[in-house]
């Protein structure tokens, strides 16, 4: 038997540069979202990503690059698909519910009048959990309700692709756990293919099936959430997604080693091994060659710094036991690392 | 600085998104830009029309703007303009501080009393001071050597009356605004009272002091009616009777030019004052200490305030319902009222609803793809608006009679009139409205597949009609007072509330004005509310 086909792409953005008064937003921006993908557009605040999806979106006029959905260009070389021939569907950070339509005819409004028509409808309100609150006003609505009405609305007529522009900074902390899940269910079950922005890196990991990192203004690596976790392209990457310490040494004939062990690398030189605290074990042991300076207690897990004896610092994070103390004497297993060029 | 490490960038926090986006939201599709375009060209195709044949006019036109006859309409204008600004000024910066920062009884109710007599259009007052004081007037009828009112001193009366309530709002706006907390520190700094008024409340009220007097010396320099019903030569009056009176029209259209460059020196002063002025600090929490008037000192203030209600709206209210009284009373012709009223109710109407039309391309290019053509529209629309109206009227009346005979004198031309001149209250209250609503559901809408037009028809216009509602009335109502442009643009016979006052008040018939002068109040007073929008705007 041979390989399944890979899902067709949806949306195929080419080297799209903008420009805002002569500040760069997008600088070669290139991204693969395919079928069914759940994507999330991951990058510090000012790195583009928002303007990114209003490009896709037809919002704003690249002024280099190509976009393509499905198959049909829509921003190239003297082309430009007004936004409502487009078949993508947005999702506002403030939801931007018409404020003079009920909840249903919210959601109505991007379909054609008809049978059809209603009982789309009730299909997508059911879909979100919002069935019965059709004759609701948008202000009667809680937050969450809104952002269902939102979602609703923009898989009623079923786009190639939905667009949602930090759906989720609205919230408060404690809905927003909830609502990520929420929201992720429904665009699964709807089989709709997503592409979502954000600066909340957990939230990118959490809830996409692949991370697209951005960086001044281009994606610099894309793939599925636990590879950027544990194989970051680069140093930049791997401190943006999590908490990272580096050992520095030099590597030669296929190993390098570090105050903290031998690990195997085909380069050669001067190098950065990058260590996560999740993959640093500490071991209590009076003979041990390290030793505990500091330890945050999170109830759940622990961060523990320890000094090795290079006096080089690495951090360890642990389930709550056991109970280290300041000075404890300590031994140091490091399991998974990358090892990057020195920078 | 050294010793603080940048944060990481992950770590900054996002800034909240902006009200609106930093660009515009997409360009301009074509057809709005038609219907700017298009409203550009009906505001300045009139004015274009008179400099050019002004301009064509040739030597002629230097002969009479170096006339003596110019040099006298000069003077008079400006005596007039600046004897009306300065005591409007002083009578309104008193009674503002009065009803603000003194423990006046009743100040509340005499600070919205106070500014009552801008609903009185300056030619119903001048006709109701003429004829009560004037020659033929009330007085005169009773009394045999009484003195009379009317030229310089009655247009100045008439004038001042009606419009110092400009500067009262503007100052009375000024004046909550400011910090009491500047006057206590002066006055622990061993400042006498007057001494911190002089120096620490007048300099903060400068710029409203100025922008109000700007507008009165603008209002003066563009009226027609009161100097007209008060036979007092300025340069609208002389611009008319030119007009009306004489076969070689040139010398009214270079006259027009003059006063145009008149005004709009007076609109790019009344610009540079509004800069700093727009920097208001919002409104203090906590109320100033008023200045206790004392017993004689209350008594002088509210027999001031009561006397000049009396003049400004006791004295004319009362003498226009004696003249009708009195005509009902004697069975004499009162005249017709409802024609006219149904007249003017139409005209105005139309041009509410015209004017509605044209502020939509205007405000949503200005607010939504903000640019220079869209900044050129607004600044062109809004500069016409302080332009004196009988300009504006003479400009159409000729570039009426040059296309001929289905537009000149045609109520569509004099709607036209009346959209050209009005065109910023519904604008402006149309891009109040605009500004409210969220970008985004123009975007969503779009994202939706519908188009352009649809998200307009659909989203924009039905969220934005309670803005287009209220700028409709305020063109309405404000067209109704219309009296220079109607009195050259109708359709022959076509006597309005505003013409009706007009021609029987230069003939002295004051009982066949009076009920057209009373409606036209009553309809003005209606919606007072309505005009606080206009302030805020002009």
């Amino acid at each position: 038997m041979s390989a399944p086909e890979p899902p067709p792409l949806v949306i195929r953005a080419r080297g799209v540069h903008k420009t805002f008064d002569g500040v760069r937003a997008l600088d070669d921006f290139s991204v693969d979202v395919w079928e069914g993908d759940i994507l999330g557009l991951l990058g510090p605040s000012g790195c583009g990503k928002t303007t990114a999806l209003r490009v896709i979106a037809g919002f704003e006029h690249a002024e280099a690059g190509t976009v393509a959905v499905r198959d049909r260009v829509v921003v190239g070389p003297g082309v430009f698909v007004a936004p409502d021939q487009r078949r993508v569907a947005m999702v506002f950070q403030d939801y931007a519910l018409f404020p003079h339509l009920s909840v249903a005819r919210n959601v109505a409004y991007g379909l054609e009048p008809g049978a059809a028509r209603r009982r789309r409808v009730a299909e997508v309100l059911e879909m979100v959990g919002m069935a019965g609150l059709e004759d609701r006003m948008p202000h009667q609505l809680s937050g969450g309700q809104q952002q269902r009405v939102a979602l609703a609305r923009a898989l009623a007529p079923r786009p190639d692709v939905i667009l949602l522009d930090e759906p989720f900074s609205n919230l408060d902390a404690g809905l927003r756990d909830r609502v990520r899940r929420e929201v992720r269910t429904i665009l699964v079950e709807a089989r709709t293919t997503a592409l979502f922005v954000t600066h909340d890196q957990e939230e990118a990991l959490s809830i996409s099936d692949t991370v697209a990192v951005m960086r001044a203004g281009q994606v610099i690596q894309a793939g599925p959430p636990s590879d950027l976790y544990l194989r970051p392209a680069g140093q930049w990457v791997a401190r943006f997604l999590g908490d990272a310490d580096f050992l520095h040494g030099t590597a030669s004939g296929g190993t390098v080693d570090t105050p903290a062990g031998r690990f195997p690398t085909d380069l050669v030189g001067p190098v950065d091994v990058m260590v996560r605290p999740e993959m640093v074990k500490v071991v209590p042991d009076p003979d041990g060659g390290a030793m505990v300076t500091a330890r945050q207690f999170f109830g759940h897990d622990q961060l523990v710094t320890v000094v090795l004896a290079s006096g080089q610092q690495l951090r360890s994070r642990l389930g709550p036991r056991p109970d280290f103390r300041p000075h404890d004497r300590v031994r140091v297993e490091v399991e998974d690392v990358v090892v990057f060029p020195a920078e | 600085m050294p010793g603080l490490e940048p944060l990481p960038e992950a770590l900054t926090v996002e800034p909240l998104p902006p009200a609106s986006p930093p660009h515009p939201v997409s360009r301009a599709p074509g057809h709005l830009w038609l219907a700017g375009g298009t409203v550009f060209l009906l505001v300045v195709a009139p004015l274009l029309f008179l400099l050019g044949t002004v301009a064509g006019a040739g030597i002629e036109t230097w002969e009479i703007i170096a006339s003596r006859r110019t040099a006298e309409l000069l003077g008079n204008t400006g005596r007039l303009v600046a004897a009306v600004t300065a005591a409007s000024i002083a009578i309104g910066v008193g009674t503002a501080w009065l009803t603000v920062r003194t423990d006046l009884p009743g100040r509340r109710a005499w600070g919205t009393v106070l500014s009552l007599p801008l609903v009185i259009p300056s030619y119903v007052g001048a006709l109701a001071i003429v004829s009560a004081f004037g020659p033929t007037g009330l007085l005169a009828q009773f009394f045999d050597r009484v003195p009379t009112v009317s030229g310089f001193w009655g247009a100045f009366l008439a004038l001042t009356l009606f419009t110092y309530p400009y500067v009262h709002l503007l100052v009375v706006a000024a004046l909550r605004n400011l910090d009491p907390a500047l006057e206590e520190v002066a006055r622990g700094l061993g400042s006498s009272p007057p001494r911190v008024f002089r120096r620490v409340v007048l300099p903060q009220l400068r710029p409203a002091v100025a922008a109000g007097g700007l507008l009165v010396a603008l209002y003066t320099l563009s009226d027609f009616g009161a100097v007209s019903i008060m036979r007092y030569d300025v340069f609208t009056r002389a611009i008319y009777l030119q007009f009306v009176g004489r076969s070689d029209r040139t010398p009214a259209l270079v006259l027009s030019v003059a006063l145009i460059a008149v005004a709009l020196a007076l609109l790019a002063a009344e610009r540079m004052t509004r800069g700093p002025a727009a920097y208001f600090r919002p409104r203090p929490a906590r109320a100033p200490r008023r200045v206790a008037l004392g017993r004689r000192g209350r008594t002088l203030a509210l027999g001031l305030l009561t006397l000049l209600m009396g003049i400004a709206l006791v004295v004319p209210l009362a003498v226009l319902g004696w003249w009708l009284l009195r005509g009902l009373l004697q069975q004499q012709s009162i005249g017709s009222v409802w024609p006219e009223a149904l007249r003017s109710l139409t005209a105005a109407g139309l041009a509410g609803l015209a004017a509605v039309v044209a502020a939509l391309p205007v405000a949503v290019l200005t607010i939504r793809h903000p640019s220079r053509p869209a900044a050129a529209l607004e600044r062109t629309v809004w500069t016409v608006y302080g332009l004196p109206h009988i300009t504006v009227g003479l400009a159409l009346v000729f570039l009426g009679a040059r296309l001929g005979p289905p537009i000149y004198q045609s109520l569509p031309l004099l709607v036209v009139a009346y959209v050209i001149l009005f065109l910023p209250q519904a604008a402006g209250a149309a891009q109040a409205s605009l500004r409210q609503i969220d970008p985004h559901l123009e975007e969503a809408s779009r994202s939706l597949g519908r188009s352009w037009s649809t998200t307009m028809g659909r989203v924009v216009v039905p969220l934005m009609s309670p803005g287009l509602l209220t700028g409709g009335a305020l063109v309405f109502l404000t067209a109704m007072k219309e009296l220079p442009a109607t009195l050259l643009l109708r359709p022959t016979g076509f006597e309005t509330l505003a013409v009706r006052i007009f021609a029987a008040a230069e003939e002295s018939f004051y009982t066949r004005a009076s009920a057209a002068a009373l409606l036209l109040v009553a309809v003005s007073a209606l919606p007072i509310y309505l005009f606080t929008i206009r302030d805020v705007r002009t």
